[in-house]
């Protein structure tokens, strides 16, 4: 980056055909992404799927093996870390100890020789509200306030895209929201573009316009966060983001606007619009809040799909809901969430049940059909279960 | 709930002082006083005794009584100021391309050999290797690799690189090269220990924060190994300026090389001027302590001490 300036505002940033191979393994294995200025985009994925990778390719920390990686349409991929428009909020946020808060802040200012650093730096931890603790040392804070140091390090210099590492993780639940907010509120404010790396799919779904899930190197899904949860377009990203009642079943017939699907002997009416797939075996899901539980049968309506009888397995309280677990015979065990308008839940274990759900509400993906459970979305092959073993110990080791 | 607070912050102090004060803590602590007191504190006040001294009234030599002839050093730093000049210097050069040769040394171990575990025991072993022989004999062996006959020597005359007529032990050189060998190992495990500690995030994130390479090591891995740094200089600055196996004409040094641990040994043990060999130790002592606490003070380390 040239010195002595700010980037007045955030830049694209683009990812072509990005691979990243570690000795022994793939970390990456083709990525294409465009993250328009301005947006706040969260890379989210289990631990091991390759996403702090990127985040590293992307502030120049690793090399890609392949690929090439653009910011401002600037191509900076043979550039040092410490010559690309960008800063990092790293995990473990990683202060100088030996510094004092101050210093901290500015010493990227410092580096690039722009006029007034103390100031610059003073009025960043104004911005986190911690300039009153300007002269203390990184080890003299909470881990909230070392939090906002880090990220006050990072704004203070205006880089063209700030990299966030996780850095909420290390938070409890209340100080997590309230920085939650700050964050978006500064991303706001000064008009940076983010990319947040995050497992939290709440925490993603809150903060980001954009979210990419990502899954054993690949982005599987890229969207607003409504479209993702309403309209999933594999298993992986219907039970990552929240969770799913799947079934997968052949087309039996279709409509102009509406397909049905054979589920265990029931019909099953799925939208096409909301549906990935409109023949041949396919996965269709719906999410549990959106289902409805009744005690009789169901007056047959066309509008609404219907699943039952079947039995109450398990009835969990969690204060604003109850969750249910209903076992149907043939098709499996489904979950509902309930709203709790009367006092406790409304069901009992063992009672007989029917679900009930719009079909507006159905979703179908676009995965191919392959366990004989559908809800069973885990790859327990051994070959599987070792590379991911491998992949969470590399992390592990990266983190370090 | 304020007052409990209060109660908390005032109630410890008190309860601890009296703990402290416990006999039991004093009775564990009895050997280790006595130790110091029998090993320590009277040897230095035997020490400070001698070096006040006058020759005994009879004239004999060896033969000295007490008194307090603080003359003693007037005279000893009149007579040897150049050797305790020179062994700070000396000391001073050694420990500073001590740490010039250690230093990439300790980094390449502790940081760089990080991902390969057993080249880092492979060469931890071969910087400890050297303590299997005796210090005098690797010096003595050093005599004979600079002598005037060696290879080494030969070579260099024959290339002119050397004066025909020029030696290389019994010079200055041959000293420093002495102390900065026979100490590099003090040097480079403290810092070692320091650098294999180094978190690599730091200088990741240095690296974002807009610090090339050299920009990271002054201002971030510097300042980090800055314990390993002092606890090196000082654990090869303090013996080096007491050596006297280096700089003695029957190893690496000759006439005008002489340390002040030389001038010590002599009056000890040649001269039998007990007063005078007594009043420089002390004054090394001195000197050492005082140069120990501004270095320390001033690198802001002071948890060290």
């Amino acid at each position: 980056m040239s010195s002595g300036a700010f980037a007045d505002r955030g830049a694209d940033l683009e990812l072509v055909g990005i691979q990243k191979r570690f000795p022994g393994f793939t970390a990456i294995e083709h990525l294409d992404l465009v993250i328009p200025a301005g947006s706040f985009f969260a890379l989210l994925g289990p631990s091991g799927c390759g996403k702090t990778t990127t985040l590293r390719l992307v502030a120049g920390l690793e090399d890609p093996t392949g690929g090439r990686i653009l910011i401002g349409g600037e191509d900076v991929t043979t550039q040092k870390a410490y010559q690309r428009p960008v800063n990092t909020v790293f995990q473990s946020y990683a202060l100088f100890p030996h510094m004092t808060v101050l210093e901290n802040v500015a010493f990227g200012l410092r580096r690039r020789k722009i006029a007034d650093a103390q100031g610059k730096a003073h009025e960043a931890l104004r911005l986190v509200e911690l300039d009153h603790l300007a002269a203390r040392k990184p080890v003299q804070l909470s881990g909230g306030q070392q939090q906002r140091v880090a990220l006050a390090r990072a704004i203070v210099n205006r880089p063209a895209l700030l990299l966030l590492d996780e850095p909420l993780g290390a938070l409890d639940l209340k100080l997590r929201r309230q920085m939650q907010l700050e964050l978006k509120t500064i991303q706001e404010e000064v008009g940076l573009t983010f990319l947040h790396v995050t497992h939290d799919q709440e925490e993603a779904m809150t903060m980001a316009d954009t979210i990419a899930v990502m899954n054993k190197g690949r982005i599987e899904q890229l969207g607003a966060p409504e479209q993702l949860y309403e309209l999933p377009k594999t298993a992986f990203v219907a039970n990552f983001l929240g969770q799913s009642n799947l079934f997968t079943g052949p087309v039996l017939g279709e409509t102009s606007t509406a397909i049905a699907v054979d589920i265990a002997g029931r019909s099953i009416v799925v939208p096409k619009t909301r549906s990935h797939r409109h023949s041949g075996d396919v996965t269709i899901g719906v999410r549990p809040e959106k289902l409805t539980l009744h005690k009789q049968k169901p007056v047959p309506d066309s509008s609404h799909n219907v699943m039952g009888p079947g039995r109450v397995t398990d009835v969990s309280f969690t204060g604003v809901s109850t969750q249910y677990l209903v076992l149907v015979p043939g098709v499996g065990t489904l979950i509902v969430f309930a709203q709790n308008r009367a006092f406790g839940p409304v069901e009992g274990e063992g009672d007989e049940v029917w679900v009930t759900w719009n079909v507006e509400h159905g979703f179908g993906l676009d995965d191919d059909p392959v366990a004989p459970d559908p809800r069973f979305v885990a790859d327990t092959s051994t070959k599987s279960i070792a590379a991911q073993r491998r992949a969470a110990l590399v992390t592990e080791l990266e983190e370090a | 709930m304020a007052f409990a607070a209060f109660a908390s912050i005032t109630a410890p102090p008190t309860d601890a002082a009296a703990r402290r004060r416990s006999p039991v803590a004093l009775l564990l602590l009895l050997p280790g006083i006595l130790y110091l007191v029998l090993f320590f504190l009277a040897p230095l006040v035997s020490l400070i005794l001698t070096s006040l001294q006058a020759p005994s009234e009879f004239g004999d030599i060896g033969m000295y009584s007490y008194a307090f002839r603080w003359e003693n050093y007037v005279v000893v730093m009149e007579q040897y100021w150049p050797h305790i000049l020179r062994s700070f210097g000396y000391a001073l050069i050694a420990t500073v391309l001590a740490l010039a040769f250690s230093y990439p040394l300790a980094y390449f171990i502790g940081v760089t050999a990080r991902k390969w575990p057993l080249l880092q025991s492979l060469m931890l072993v071969l910087v400890i290797a050297p303590f299997f022989i005796s210090f005098l004999l690797r010096t003595l062996a050093w005599k004979q690799l600079l002598s005037d006959e060696s290879f080494l020597v030969t070579s260099l005359k024959a290339v002119s690189l050397l004066a025909p007529d020029a030696h290389l032990t019994g010079t200055a050189f041959s000293v420093i090269f002495g102390l900065t060998y026979n100490f590099i190992p003090f040097m480079t495990l403290p810092l070692y220990t320091t650098l294999e500690r180094l978190d690599l995030r730091y200088l990741e994130a240095g690296n974002d924060l807009y610090a090339n390479g050299f920009h990271t090591f002054r201002t971030v891995t510097i300042p980090l190994s800055m314990p390993g740094i002092v606890a090196g200089t000082l654990l090869t600055f303090i013996p080096a300026a007491g050596d006297y196996i280096n700089a003695s004409r029957d190893f690496l040094g000759g006439a005008d090389t002489q340390m002040i641990g030389n001038v010590i040994e002599a009056n000890f043990l040649v001269l039998l001027n007990y007063p005078a060999a007594a009043a420089l130790s002390i004054i090394l002592m001195t000197v050492i302590l005082v140069i120990v606490g501004v270095y320390v003070k001033r690198s802001g380390t002071e948890e060290l001490l």
